[in-house]
């Protein structure tokens, strides 16, 4: 460790290059934080987001008409608007209304309680969707087949259609999720101490702004390799041969 | 190809044919102000008390005072009447309505720094001075910096006392990227403080006391810069520059500039007193050079 400090400091001396980062224990420490919070951010809202789709894809095909207006007002009101609309109007204007109408000072949440809010509705809309395109490439004599066999509604989605759908949707909703964790980045709006924000600080106190430019850019394609990497290997894992080629 | 050569041809000819006649313009700056009888000078409209509209829209405020007395001053050594017009500028168009020849001379809640100095001419010595400051709610137990550990306290994204005043005081500092986020997250509580220029918490208590009632500075102003009054860059050592040298000194030794303070009601301010010390006892920094170290 020592000697990583001391490397950057002489390419510091040698060449201007600054990584406060590796020699500057404040910059080190905060920085490892931030990027810390990036991932359990991700992971928090990766997981909700999963969870939301789910749901959100059954209730979609549900007989009950009310059941259908509300999903589909839900999509719409999260699809059709920014993230950061989203998190300011989260963070700003349903917790002052909240609090104000509960009498309670300081916000009724976190900053990244709301982040985790927001972006897990905003991310589970898309996988809403991505899910519902999944069931409906299920071939309809499937699904005709499991109720031939007494199954009930929950139970094909549960055994026959969501297993199915699944695996087709898997692509589509890799590319939401990898949407997701660099969306984290807006959270710095409303000062969730993520990567960017950390960033953004280091850089105004040590004018460092094209090396720490650097570090955020190598930070994300990492975090989002990491995750690419572990879908891609789900999905070799639970691939059903002459299913969806 | 032809063609664009002869174009970029005439655009330069044109340009410095332009800076030429500016230039012309910019001979004797306070010949010109005294031949016109008028005085153009750039102040802010939206930094009260220093520059602010009052209820007739005239922008007023005590820099606007200090660009009155500067213009009696040239008026009464002329014999003649010398009008003010006061153009309202704010932070990123200051220097260029300067340099443009908009206004003859800033005073305009300009920070001293060596890079504007590169800029235009500020003159020596400066007139006021702010420093950073925290702003909080009555009940935060905020007295003095130490006070500010482990409390949430508001900031700008960008501002280098972040870390020097916030988090050196291991303050949980919450930073926002502009103004109307800070205030909205203080009035809210999810801050109890706010770290921000001591100046920009004055006008928040004159223009909306209510607003503001529970809120007050309460920490020491530290990291004090002073501010700086300007004429162009090729001015600064013509009459216009001494001029206006010769006026600021003189506010300082007459203490000018505390009656000001109070007839605005801007608390008084230890650098403002300092210098009418300093100046009635003959410093080097209330001359109207530059001297080694006097800024940063």
């Amino acid at each position: 460790m020592e000697t990583v400090a001391e490397w950057f400091l002489w390419l510091k001396e040698a060449h201007g290059i600054k990584l406060t980062i590796f020699y500057d224990d404040l910059d080190r420490t905060r920085f490892l934080k931030g990027v810390w919070t990036t991932i359990h951010l991700s992971f928090v809202c990766v997981l909700a987001s999963i969870v939301i789709g789910i749901a959100g894809a059954w209730l979609q095909m549900s007989p009950l008409v009310w059941v259908r207006r509300i999903m589909n007002g839900y999509i719409a009101f999260f699809r059709n608007t920014p993230p950061l609309v989203q998190l300011y109007f989260f963070y700003f204007a349903v917790d002052s209304a909240l609090s104000g109408l509960l009498g309670i000072r300081g916000g009724i949440m976190s900053s990244y309680g709301w982040a985790v809010i927001a972006l897990s509705f905003f991310a589970g809309a898309f996988n809403t969707e991505i899910f519902r395109a999944g069931i409906e490439a299920v071939p309809k004599s499937t699904v005709e087949g499991a109720q031939a066999l007494g199954y009930s509604r929950f139970q094909i989605y549960r055994y026959i259609t969501f297993p199915l759908a699944y695996r087709v949707c898997l692509p589509s909703l890799n590319n939401n999720l990898i949407n997701l964790v660099k969306t984290t980045t807006v959270a710095y709006a409303i000062a969730v101490p993520e990567t960017l924000y950390i960033s953004n600080q280091i850089w105004s106190d040590e004018y460092n702004v094209p090396e720490m430019m650097n570090v955020v850019w190598i930070v994300y394609i990492v975090l989002v390799g990491v995750l690419v990497w572990l879908m891609n290997r789900w999905e070799k894992a639970i691939r059903v041969p002459g299913f969806g080629q | 190809m032809l063609r664009s050569i002869k174009l970029a041809m005439a655009a330069t000819v044109a340009t410095a044919a332009v800076i030429a006649i500016s230039s012309a313009a910019f001979a004797g700056t306070l010949e010109d102000i005294i031949e016109r009888g008028k005085m153009v000078v750039g102040s802010k409209a939206d930094y009260a008390p220093w520059g602010m509209r009052d209820a007739q829209g005239n922008i007023v405020g005590m820099e606007v005072d200090m660009a009155m007395d500067l213009a009696k001053r040239i008026g009464d050594k002329a014999g003649k009447k010398i009008e003010v017009e006061v153009v309202p500028v704010v932070a990123s168009n200051r220097m260029q309505f300067l340099e443009q020849g908009k206004t003859d001379i800033m005073i305009a809640t300009m920070s001293d720094k060596l890079e504007r100095r590169e800029v235009v001419g500020i003159v020596q010595p400066d007139y006021y001075s702010s420093g950073v400051a925290v702003f909080a709610h009555k009940n935060s137990g905020i007295k003095d910096w130490s006070d500010l550990e482990g409390k949430n306290i508001c900031g700008t994204q960008g501002a280098w006392y972040n870390k020097d005043w916030g988090e050196k005081n291991k303050a949980n500092m919450i930073v926002f990227k502009g103004v109307p986020e800070i205030e909205a997250a203080l009035l809210d509580g999810r801050c109890v403080g706010w770290l921000y220029d001591d100046s920009a918490f004055i006008p928040r208590k004159v223009n909306e006391p209510e607003k503001w009632a529970d809120y007050s500075i309460s920490t020491p102003v530290v990291a004090d810069v002073p501010w700086g009054a300007a004429v162009r860059k090729e001015d600064v050592n013509e009459p216009i520059g001494k001029a206006l040298s010769a006026a600021i000194i003189d506010w300082h030794k007459t203490g000018m500039i505390v009656e000001w303070e109070k007839k605005w009601g801007i608390p008084p301010t230890k650098w403002v007193a300092d210098m009418v010390e300093k100046c009635k006892a003959g410093d080097k920094i209330c001359d109207d050079v530059l001297d080694e170290g006097e800024i940063k």
